[in-house]
C-alpha cells in the first residue's frame, strides 16, 4: 500500500511544478500560465516518446538509441501530409524520382535474390557487386534528373514535392490533416524499424545500439541534404494547425466577449486557447497509447515479453519465437515514438532538420524513462513530465545558482563571469548527473516496475 | 605526365587526408577498444573524453603561450599534450571510482555500464562546456605546411600540386609513436601482459594472482592517453568543438567494431578502413578521371559517389555490412 501513497505523491508532486510554474513567480517560476503550458505540451510529447522507448527496453529489453530518427520520420510525415502539393512539381520531375527510387529498390531486392539463391562463391560475389554497382549508376542517372528538375522550382519557397494537402491556397484551413499525419508517422517509423530490425536485431545488445545510433544519423543526413523531400535544411516552415489561430481568436468577437467574462485580455486569452488545445489532443493520444500499452503489458503478449527480457534462453526452450517477438515489439515502440514525433512538428508548426540532436532527442528520452522506472509504463509518463521540466527548468536554476554563489562578489570579478557564463550549460550536466544518481540509488526507477 | 598528375591529385585529395584522418580514428578506436576488452562495454563517453583532453590541452597550451614559450615550427600543443594527458587521467580515474567501480563490483550486466556511460558523457560534456565553451577554437600555431602546393609545383614541374600540412605529418608520426609504445606495453610489459590476460579470461586472470583494480586502473590511463592524443591530434588538423567530438564517437566506434571490439590491431585497420573508405565516396573524382581518361570520355559530372554530407552514412553502412556477413569484424574480436 506504501507503494500506491508514494505514487500519488509523486503524481502531485510533478503535477505541482507545472501548476507553480504558471501560478507563482517565487524562486526559479515565472509565473506564466503561458510558459507552463508550453512547458505541458512538449512534455506530454516526451512522456509519450518515453512510452514507446520503454515499450522497446522496459518491455523487451531492447536498446535502441535511434529514437532521433524516428522522431524525425514522424516530422517528416507531418510535412508529406499536411503540406499542399507543389503545383507542377510531380509532373516536373516527381514522378522520375520514384522511377529512380523504384530502380534503387529493384537493384537492392534483386541483389539480395542472387545472393539467395546462386551458390556461394566467387561467382556469387562478382556478379552482386557488379549487379549493386549497375543499378546505382542507373539510379543516379534517373534520380538526379528528377531532383534537379524538382529542386528548380521556385527554390525560395518550395522546390520540393510539397504535401498532400490539397487546399492550394488555402491550405491552412485543412489543418485537421495534420492530425491525420499523426498514425501516419507511427507507420513511417513502423516501416523503417522493420527495416532496421530485420538487419541489427539479431545482434547483441551493443550492436544494437551503435546500429540504431548510426541509423538515426543517416535518417537526419537523408533529411537535411534530400531537399526535393523536405526542403533539406532550408526547412519547412508554416504547417497548417489543428487548433485555430491566434490571430483568427482576436479577431472573432464572440471569443474576445468570452474572454473579457472571464477577466481575461484576448491577446493572453487566444494564446493559451491555443495551448489549451494542443494540451487537450496530446492529452487524448498519450490516454490512449497508455491505456493500450498497460493492455498490452497486463496480456499473456506481455507476460511473454517479459519472460523472454527476462530469460531469452528459457523462453525459447518454451518455444517462444523470440526473433520475431522482437522484431514485433520493435516496431511498436518506433512506431508510438513516430507518432510523438509527428506530434511534436504539428506543435512546432516546422520541420528544421538541424534541430534534430541525439543529446536532446535520444539521450533525453533515456533519461525520462530510466529516471521515471523502467517497466512500467505510468513511471515512463511520469519520467517524461518530471525531466522535462528539469530540461526547461535547469536554464534560470542555474542562473539561481549564479547569482546565490556570487552574490559576495564585485560585479567584474572573474568568479562571477564565469559563473554566469557558466549557468547556461548547466543542463547537459544535470541531466548527467540525474541519470547516474538514478542508476546508482534508485536503479528501479522512481515506480518502479510491479 | 598525366598519369603522375592523377596519382598526385588523388594523394592530394584523398590519401594524404585518409591517411591523417584513418590515424586519428585509429587512436580513438584503440581507447574504445581497450575499454571493450578490459572493462567489456562499450563507452559512449568516449568522444567527451577526447573533447575535455583537447579542452584541457588547449588551456595549457594557451597558457604556455601566454608564457612565452613555444614549440618552434610545431605546434605548441604538443609540449601541452603531457598535461592535457594527466588532467584527463585524473578525471577518468575520478569517474571510475565514483561511478563505474560500483557497478564492476556488482557485477551489472554490460548493458548497464553502458547507460552509465552515457550518464557520464552528459557529465562530461557539460564539464567541458564548462571550462571552454562551445565555440570553434582552433589552436595550431609553428609552421603551416611541411610541402606547400606551390613548393611541390616548382619542385617537380607538375600540373597539379601536393600540400602535406604540418598537422597531418604529425598525425601519422604520433600515431606511429603512439601505437608503437602501446604495442611495446601490451606484449612485452608484465603489465600489459596482464591487462591481456585480464582480457582473454578475466576468471582465470584472477586465478593467477592478477590485481584486477589495477588492471582497470592502468587501461584508464592508457585510454585516458590515447583519447587525449586522438582529440589534440584531431582537433591541431581541423578545428576543436565540442559537439564535433561527440559526432566523431560514430566512426571510431564504426572502426572499432569494423576491425572487431576488444583486437588492438583490429581497431587501427578499422581506423584506415573507415577513413579511407569516407574520403573515397565522397569525393569528386572528375579531375582524377580528367587527367586518366581520354578527352572525348571526360566525366561531364563531378564524378561524386555521394555527396559529403553523408559521410556518417558510408561509415555506418561499412559496419552493417561487416556486422552482418563477419560479426566479430575483420580481426577477430570478442563476442559476449
Amino acid at each position: 500500500m506504501t507503494l500506491t501513497y508514494r505514487n500519488v505523491f509523486l503524481v502531485l508532486f510533478v503535477a505541482s511544478l507545472y501548476i507553480l510554474e504558471g501560478a507563482t513567480d517565487f524562486w526559479i517560476f515565472s509565473g506564466s500560465w503561458d510558459s507552463s503550458l508550453k512547458m505541458l505540451n512538449f512534455a506530454l510529447v516526451g512522456a509519450i516518446m518515453a512510452l514507446g522507448v520503454n515499450l522497446q527496453w522496459g518491455f523487451a529489453g531492447l536498446f535502441n538509441i535511434g529514437i532521433m530518427g524516428f522522431v524525425a520520420l514522424g516530422g517528416l510525415a507531418a510535412v508529406l501530409i499536411a503540406m499542399p502539393t507543389t503545383p507542377g512539381a510531380w509532373q516536373a520531375g516527381g514522378w522520375q524520382i520514384m522511377a529512380g527510387l523504384a530502380l534503387g529498390a529493384v537493384t537492392i531486392v534483386s541483389a539480395v535474390m542472387l545472393l539467395r539463391w546462386l551458390p556461394k562463391g566467387r561467382m556469387r560475389t562478382l556478379m552482386t557487386f557488379a549487379l549493386l554497382v549497375l543499378g546505382f549508376f542507373a539510379f543516379r542517372a534517373v534520380f538526379d534528373a528528377g531532383v534537379a528538375n524538382v529542386e528548380a522550382i521556385n527554390p525560395a519557397a518550395t522546390g520540393y514535392l510539397g504535401g498532400l494537402n490539397w487546399g492550394g491556397e488555402n491550405y491552412k484551413d485543412y489543418g485537421w490533416l495534420t492530425i491525420v499525419a499523426w498514425p501516419v508517422g507511427g507507420v513511417f517509423a513502423a516501416g523503417a524499424a522493420w527495416v532496421i530490425g530485420k538487419t541489427a536485431l539479431g545482434l547483441r545488445s551493443d550492436y544494437l545500439a551503435i546500429a540504431t545510433l548510426g541509423i538515426a544519423e543517416i535518417i537526419i543526413a537523408v533529411m537535411k541534404n534530400e531537399d526535393w523531400l523536405a526542403r533539406g535544411v532550408k526547412n519547412v516552415n508554416g504547417l497548417p494547425r489543428p487548433v485555430p489561430y491566434e490571430i483568427d481568436l482576436q479577431n472573432d468577437p464572440g471569443f474576445i466577449e468570452k474572454a473579457t467574462s472571464f477577466g481575461l485580455d484576448p491577446i493572453s486569452a487566444s494564446t493559451l486557447y491555443t495551448k489549451m488545445g494542443y494540451v487537450v489532443l496530446f492529452a487524448i493520444v498519450l490516454v490512449i497509447l497508455v491505456w493500450l500499452a498497460q493492455r498490452a503489458l497486463n496480456s499473456p503478449w506481455g507476460r511473454m515479453m517479459r519472460a523472454i527480457r527476462d530469460n531469452e534462453t528459457a523462453a525459447e526452450a518454451m518455444g517462444k519465437d523470440v526473433t520475431a517477438r522482437h522484431l514485433q515489439i520493435f516496431i511498436l515502440g518506433s512506431a508510438i515514438v513516430g507518432i510523438a514525433g509527428a506530434m511534436m512538428t504539428t506543435l512546432d508548426s516546422q520541420l528544421t532538420p538541424t534541430s534534430y540532436q541525439p543529446l536532446r532527442f535520444t539521450f533525453l528520452i533515456w533519461v525520462m524513462v530510466i529516471v521515471g522506472g523502467s517497466g512500467n509504463n505510468f513511471g515512463a509518463v511520469l519520467g517524461g513530465f518530471l525531466v522535462w521540466w528539469l530540461w526547461v527548468m535547469v536554464e534560470p536554476l542555474g542562473q539561481w545558482i549564479a547569482e546565490v554563489t556570487t552574490s559576495g562578489f564585485p560585479v567584474d570579478h572573474w568568479f562571477r563571469i564565469r559563473m554566469e557564463d557558466a549557468a547556461a550549460h548547466f543542463r547537459l550536466f544535470t541531466m548527467g548527473l540525474v541519470l547516474l544518481l538514478v542508476l546508482r540509488f534508485s536503479p528501479r526507477g522512481l515506480m518502479p516496475e510491479r | 605526365m598525366d598519369f603522375l598528375n592523377a596519382i598526385v591529385a588523388l594523394a592530394n585529395y584523398v590519401i594524404v587526408p585518409g591517411m591523417a584522418y584513418g590515424a586519428q580514428l585509429a587512436l580513438g578506436a584503440l581507447g574504445v577498444t581497450l575499454i571493450y576488452g578490459i572493462l567489456r562495454f562499450s563507452n559512449f563517453a568516449h568522444g567527451d573524453t577526447m573533447a575535455f583532453g583537447t579542452a584541457m590541452t588547449i588551456i595549457i597550451t594557451n597558457g604556455l603561450l601566454a608564457l612565452g614559450i613555444t614549440f618552434g615550427p610545431l605546434p605548441t600543443a604538443l609540449l601541452a599534450l603531457p598535461f592535457g594527458i594527466i588532467a584527463t587521467c585524473l578525471l577518468v580515474l575520478g569517474t571510475d571510482k565514483l561511478v563505474y567501480r560500483f557497478y564492476r563490483q556488482q557485477k551489472a550486466a554490460p548493458v548497464i555500464l553502458v547507460i552509465v556511460s552515457m550518464g557520464v558523457m552528459f557529465i562530461m560534456n557539460g564539464i567541458v562546456r564548462f571550462t571552454i565553451g562551445v565555440r570553434d577554437i582552433r589552436f595550431t600555431d609553428g609552421e603551416r605546411f611541411i610541402i606547400s602546393v606551390r613548393t611541390f609545383k616548382e619542385m617537380t614541374g607538375l600540373k597539379e600540386g601536393l600540400a602535406i600540412k604540418t598537422t597531418q605529418g604529425i598525425t601519422v608520426v604520433v600515431a606511429i609513436i603512439v601505437v608503437a609504445c602501446l604495442f611495446w606495453f601490451l606484449n612485452k610489459t608484465r603489465t600489459g601482459k596482464s591487462m591481456r590476460a585480464f582480457s582473454d579470461n578475466e576468471d582465470l586472470a584472477l586465478l593467477s594472482g592478477i590485481n584486477p583494480e589495477k588492471v582497470v586502473m592502468v587501461t584508464w590511463m592508457l585510454v585516458a592517453a590515447l583519447a587525449t592524443t586522438a582529440g589534440v591530434l584531431y582537433g591541431l588538423d581541423k578545428s576543436f568543438k565540442a559537439f564535433t567530438y561527440f559526432q566523431l564517437l560514430l566512426p571510431i566506434f564504426a572502426s572499432a567494431i569494423v576491425g572487431g571490439l576488444g583486437n588492438p590491431l583490429g581497431a587501427i585497420a578499422g581506423g584506415f578502413v573507415i577513413a579511407f573508405s569516407e574520403v573515397t565516396i565522397t569525393y569528386a573524382f572528375k579531375k582524377v578521371l580528367g587527367y586518366l581518361l581520354p578527352e572525348n570520355l571526360e566525366p561531364s559530372s563531378l564524378v561524386q559517389l555521394l555527396s559529403t554530407d553523408y559521410k556518417f552514412a558510408v561509415s555506418f553502412a561499412i559496419l552493417i555490412i561487416v556486422l552482418l556477413f563477419k560479426p566479430t569484424g575483420l580481426f577477430k574480436g570478442q563476442s559476449v
